[in-house]
Order: C-alpha cells, then structure tokens, then sequence
C-alpha cells in the first residue's frame, strides 16, 4: 500500500512556486486555476489516502522516509520522514478540506485585490508547510513546518503591507510567534539531551519502556513544548498576537487564525501526549492557562465592536477549551473540538467576510445592522455558526464543548473548578455571538453612509458557506455517543492516555451536565437578546454603570500595554542603549576604527620612504644588502663553520 | 701565477667603487656606467671562482651576465635618451615624479 505521502505538501509548494514567480504574468483565470487545482489534488490524495486506510486500519502508523536522509551527524540521526496515523489523518482532512473551500471562497473575496497571484501564492505555502507540519514524523520536521506557518501568516498579515497597522501586526504575529518558538527549540534539545531521538514514535516507544519516568526532566520538556503551544495557539501569556492578525484578508483569517494554523499548538500537545501523561503538573498547567484564556479572551469579546474581534477573541477562548481539553488528558475530546471549530469558525470568519465585502469593507458592528433580508445566505449560514458555537443541543458545537466539559467534570475539585469556568466561558461565548448576530443582522441599519447598498455575495463565497454550515450543523454526529462514538473509537489507538481514569460519571449526571450547558447557552441568548434584541439602551447603562469593568475590557485589560511597558520598553532601551550605542557604536565601530586608524598613521609614515629619489632607493637597496650580508657572515663566523676554501697565501 | 684572492679583491674593489659612483653621482649616464662596473665586477669573481674550483657553469654564468648586461644597455640609453627629451636634464635628483 502506497500513500504518496510526499504529494501532500509538494502540490501546494508547487502552486506556490508557479503562481509565487510567475503569477504576474499569468490570466486571472489560469492563477485561479492553479491556485484552487493545488490543494484540490492534495485533498484528493489525503481522501485516497483515508479511504485505504478506512478498510485496513491495521496498517498505521504508515511511515514514508526519505531515501536520500536529512541529517546525519555522528550519533545524529534525523530522517525526512512522514507518518500517518490516526490523528494526522483529522488534521489533513481538516486542512486541506477546510482549505480548499477557502480556496474557492478567496477567488471572489479577493476578485478585485491587487496582487491575485501573490495572496494565493501565500495561501498554497501556507498549506505546504502546514501539512508538513502535520505529517512530520519527528519533532524538528515539525518545527520545520511550524516556523514555516509563522511565515505564511506573516506574509498574510501583512498582505495589505502597505498600510503601516498590518505590516506592524504582521510583524507582531511573527515576532511573539518566535518567543514561543524559543520553547520549542529548548525542549527539541532537551529531547535529544535526554532521549537521543525526535521521531516521536521512538519517543513514544522509549518513554513507555521507562515507566519509572515520572516529572522532573519530562515535565521541563513538556512546560517548554506548551510554551511553543501558546505562542502558535495564541494561549495567554501569548495571545496578544491573534486579535491584531485580523489586520490581514477575512479568508487568511478564517484559514490560518481560525481554522488550522492556530490549533496547530493543541495538535502538537496531543502528538507529544505521551510525555504529558508523565507529567501531572504539565497537565495541571496546561488545564489551567486553556481555562484562564477562555474565559479572559472571552470577556474582552463581550466589548468589542469590530466584527472579526469578536471572532478573533472567540477564537482565543475556543482554543482555550482545546487546551483545557488537553489540560485533563481528554486529547479525544480537544482534537474533536478542534474539528467542529474549524467548521463553525471558518464559517463565522467566512460569513463575516461575506458581510463585510457585501458593506464594501465596514467592519464595526454599530454601523451594520438590517442585514437579514439583503444578505439572506449569509444570515442563514452565519446563523448556523452562531448556533453551533454557542452549543445548541445537536449542532457541532454541542458535541464537542460538552465532551471537553465533562472530561473535566470528572478531574476531581480542580476539574470541577475547570468545569465551571469552562460553563462560565460558554455563557459568555453564547452572549457575545448572538450580539454579533443581532447587532449585524437585525434592527434597523445604522450605517452613516447610504450611497452603498449592501449586496449579497457571488456565489464562489456562498457555496463553502453553505457547505461550512452543513458541516456546522451536522459535523458533531460523528463524535455522538460513548467515549466520543465513532470519532472517538478512530482515534482512540493513538490518543488514549496512558493511564486514562475509568469512566466514572453517570448517565444521569452526564444529563444534568448536558442540560447546565444548554442552560447556558440559552440564557445567554437571552441576556443578548433583552440587551440588543430591540433598539434600547440597556447596554449603554449598563457600561455607564459599571465603568470600571467595561473600560478593563474595552482596553483589553491594557496587556498590551502592560507588556509593552514591563517587556518591549526595557528591550527597547536596552537595545538602543546598551547594545546599540555602548556595544555598536562604542566597541565594534570604534575598534574597527582604531585598527584602521593605526594602518592609516603607519601608511602615512611609511609612504615618505617612496621618495620618488632614485639614489635614495639606490641607498636603501645597498644598506639592506650589507646587512644581509652581515648577517649570514655574522651567524657562520659565529659558529665558527666557515672556512674559507681559498687559501690567502695562494696555492 | 697570480692567486686567485687578488682577483676578488679586485672585483670587491671595482664592485664598492660601481656602488659608490651609483649612489654618489648625479650623471644619469655616470649612474649607468656605475651599474655596469658593478655587472663586470661580478662577473669577475665568476671567472675567478670558475677557474678555481676548475667549472666550467662560472664562464657559461658570465655569458648570460654580459648579455643582459648588453640588453640592458640598450633599453637603458633608450629611456635615458626619452627622459632627456622630455625633462631637458640627466640630473637623477630632479628625476623623482614616481612617488606617493
């Protein structure tokens, strides 16, 4: 059984280079085509790819290595290899699937953009490293793909590079990326100090040999990993990145910094989860940063007034789940999760480019309004998102977000606390989302400008709408049931943890758990609706009321700020100071410019002896003879060697 | 039969007085001479030592000196007939321009 394996990622690379060198000279139509037939051909081979292994599952991991090698060094021995198993198997589904209906929706989003080709050209790289990233068999593959997502986004970011606010983002993204990368690195290395190895499965194989590993180094590497995790997966300390990469175009947010790129962080904890399984207080740690970010990136939600803010917070606090998903070792319930998010996201962030590009690119909610009948596919389609984030019994969201919240139901007292956040969390989600929905496409319109009349979108945009929606709707099926049903049983050969608790819930508490969560869900509908459900002002009061909370966070709790004064200041400084005027200027320029000073001042001295005078030379040349032959004469009169052969007295 | 030290000494001696018209004259042709006593002192000693040690390779030595020495001759008189043309003095102080 072959798999082709390697096509994954060359197809996308090979839209990139075509389209990347010589997109400018091409048709619209053949950019299109090339850009849309790259990952198209990658979905069908990771379709192929799944049919085959669907009937003999047996055969994963399958392993596809590189016959030349990667590095070979001494006892160093890393191969260029792919695995598919399982888990990769989601992931590819998920992105080229989900990818390529970003595909489709790119050409009429971006139909009137300058640089066509460039923006797929970025959108095929993307995909190359991602699928790299996913496929890799061991840790440095992985980092290969993992930097080479952080370069993708960078270029998307800053797509529009010519307005200084998405260069900065761009370069924000890229730069708080590389401080979660530094983790990363650290635990790669720990890893070969300690193990020898990066193929994760001989990784796996190694630690499961060794059941006395417990903590110490494992829970280092693991701590490092998670660091890496919340700078990709926009986790506190770590997050402020994501809400600025909304300053790139709508689709490259609904596909990198919703749908895949973003998650890559909970991929990567539950390939390396055999190591977290080791480490409780990994764990702990992890449970405890998912929860802490779901609930902070969802309150700042609740406040703002840009529709893909909101969306961006959303999509901090949703991957908070994931990892509070990861935090209590249900990896099941985290990759399912991740599943039905990039379905619902991508379909919000889609339909909130929908709105946008049919508004001629306003995207501040208080001048929308009025939509539902000029927008009609929109209003459905972001209305099935909306639903399914929010977690209305039988759409996706549901599925997964119960799954996760009753894992951690059962993690004892800190599991209940979890739990609770995690409920507190959805009531948020609930109540941000439908003030999107009726602030967006209910009421009367409110913008300023009538010169424009909302249209609706070509129908390149609707169809993956409406096909995001049906996956939105229905996606949760395949994990209903026992242990997550049949999403569950496919992954359970390479997800289960080690020492996985039996399952000690109730069915009627698992009930009590699911009707709490609808609860929640409702009731924040409801708050939504009473607040901006009709024209009122109770939102208004209520921020002139309580106007310490509401300024916290409009200012987004002013971390921005507070790193920039504690972090990037000091840097700063420090930069412009020490190493730039001390170090620079000081020791490099001026120790260069003191050994060019002194071969200057000898220059200067020993030019005078290039007289020009011929008897001077003469002179010179004479004296430098004599003393040659001072010399030898000197050193052999010395050794007293020198006779000489001719005889004084004559023969 | 004269011993062979006397003729080095003689090509030592014409050697130091070659050196000493070089450094010591101002004539660029007196210059030239002066290299030219230096040549033939050398090639003395050639000869001597040639016909001392009984080798031939001293005498052959000497061909090439003279040679090049009659090559050099001529390119020198060239150029000291072109500098003479140009700057209107053989004087090798005043004949400096090639410096720094």
């Amino acid at each position: 059984m072959t798999l082709y394996l390697w096509l994954i990622p060359l197809l996308p690379l090979a839209g990139f280079l075509i389209n990347g060198l010589l997109g400018s000279r091409l048709t619209k139509a053949l950019v299109t085509t090339i850009a849309l037939l790259a990952p198209l051909a990658a979905l069908g081979v990771v379709v192929r790819a799944a049919l085959l292994v669907w009937s003999s599952p047996a055969s994963l991991p399958y392993v596809e290595t590189c016959p030349l090698g990667w590095i070979h060094a001494g006892g160093l021995n890393i191969d260029f290899a792919f695995a598919l198993d399982q888990l990769t198997l989601v992931m590819l589904l998920v992105i080229t699937g989900v990818g390529f209906l970003i595909h489709i929706y790119s050409v009429g989003y971006m139909s009137l953009e300058e640089g066509y080709a460039r923006y797929f050209a970025y959108l095929n790289l993307f995909l190359f490293f991602m699928t790299i990233l996913v496929l890799a068999e061991n840790a440095l593959l992985m980092f290969v793909g993992w930097e080479g997502v952080g370069l993708a986004s960078y270029l998307l970011i800053g797509f529009y590079f010519s307005r200084t606010s998405a260069a900065n983002a761009g370069l924000k993204a890229f730069i708080v990326n590389r401080i979660g990368d530094f983790g990363f690195l650290i635990a790669i290395f720990l890893l070969l100090a300690n193990f020898g190895s990066l193929s994760f499965s001989a990784l796996a194989a190694n630690i499961a040999a060794h059941p006395e590993l417990q903590g110490g180094v494992i829970t280092a590497i693991a701590l490092c990993l998670l660091f890496g995790a919340t700078g990709k997966s926009a986790q506190i300390p770590l997050y402020i990145w994501l809400p600025d990469a909304m300053e790139g175009p709508t689709p490259v947010s609904a596909l990198i910094h919703a749908a895949t790129m973003v998650t890559a962080g909970v991929y990567m904890i539950a390939r390396t989860h055999f190591l977290y399984d080791r480490s409780p207080l990994a764990l702990t740690v992890v449970a405890v940063i998912g929860a802490a970010t779901a609930l902070f990136a969802a309150t700042i939600g609740l406040v703002q007034t840009d529709i893909k803010r909101v969306l961006a917070y959303s999509t901090v606090s949703q991957l908070g789940y994931m990892f509070l998903g990861c935090g209590v070792a249900a990896y099941s319930a985290a990759i399912f999760h991740l599943v039905t998010h990039a379905f619902f996201k991508a379909l919000l962030f889609l339909a909130a480019g929908s709105v946008i590009h049919g508004l001629s690119g306003e995207q501040d909610l208080r001048k929308m309004g009025g939509l539902r009948k000029k927008l009609p596919i929109t209003f459905w389609t972001m209305t099935a998102g909306v639903f399914a984030i929010a977690g209305f019994p039988g759409l996706s969201g549901f599925f997964s977000k119960d799954a996760i919240l009753t894992a951690a139901f059962q993690q004892g007292s800190m599991g209940k606390a979890l739990w609770f956040v995690g409920v507190v969390t959805a009531l948020l989600t609930s109540f941000y989302m439908f003030r999107l929905w009726y602030l967006a496409f209910f009421g009367e319109s409110r913008s300023d400008d009538h010169t424009h009349h909302p249209h609706e979108s070509p129908w390149s945009m609707l169809g993956p709408l409406v096909l995001l929606a049906i996956l939105s709707v229905v996606g949760g099926w395949m994990g209903f049931g026992e242990g997550l049903g049949r999403f569950g049983a496919f992954l359970r050969p390479v997800l289960t943890p080690a020492n996985a608790p039996e399952s000690s819930i109730s069915t009627s508490l698992e009930i009590a758990l699911l009707a709490i969560a609808v609860a929640v869900a409702l009731t924040g509908w409801f708050i939504a609706h009473l607040f901006y459900g009709s024209r009122n002002n109770r939102a208004a009061n209520l921020a002139a009321a309580l106007p310490g909370p509401y300024k916290l966070m409009v200012g987004k709790y002013w971390i921005d700020e507070l790193y920039n004064n504690t972090i990037i200041k000091p840097i700063f400084l420090f930069s412009r100071y020490i190493l730039g005027w001390v170090v620079e200027e000081g020791i490099i320029r001026g120790s260069a410019w003191l050994l060019a000073g002194i071969v200057t001042l000898l220059g200067e001295l020993l030019r005078r002896w290039q007289s020009g005078n011929l008897r001077s030379y003469a002179g010179w040349l004479a004296a430098g003879a004599a003393l040659l032959l001072f010399a030898i004469l000197s050193a052999s009169l010395g050794a007293s060697a020198f006779t000489l052969h001719l005889n004084w007295a004559g023969h | 039969m004269i011993p062979s030290s006397w003729y080095l000494i003689l090509s030592a001696v014409l050697f130091s007085m070659g050196v000493a018209g070089f450094l010591i004259k101002r004539s660029l042709v007196t210059v030239f001479m002066s290299i030219e006593l230096m040549l033939n002192a050398v090639n003395l000693s050639f000869v001597t030592f040639a016909h001392e040690w009984h080798m031939v390779k001293g005498q052959i030595f000497v061909f090439f000196v003279m040679m090049v020495a009659a090559a050099e001759a001529a390119v020198g008189l060239a150029i000291i007939i072109a500098i003479f043309r140009t700057r209107a003095t053989l004087n090798v102080d005043q004949i400096d321009l090639m410096k720094f």
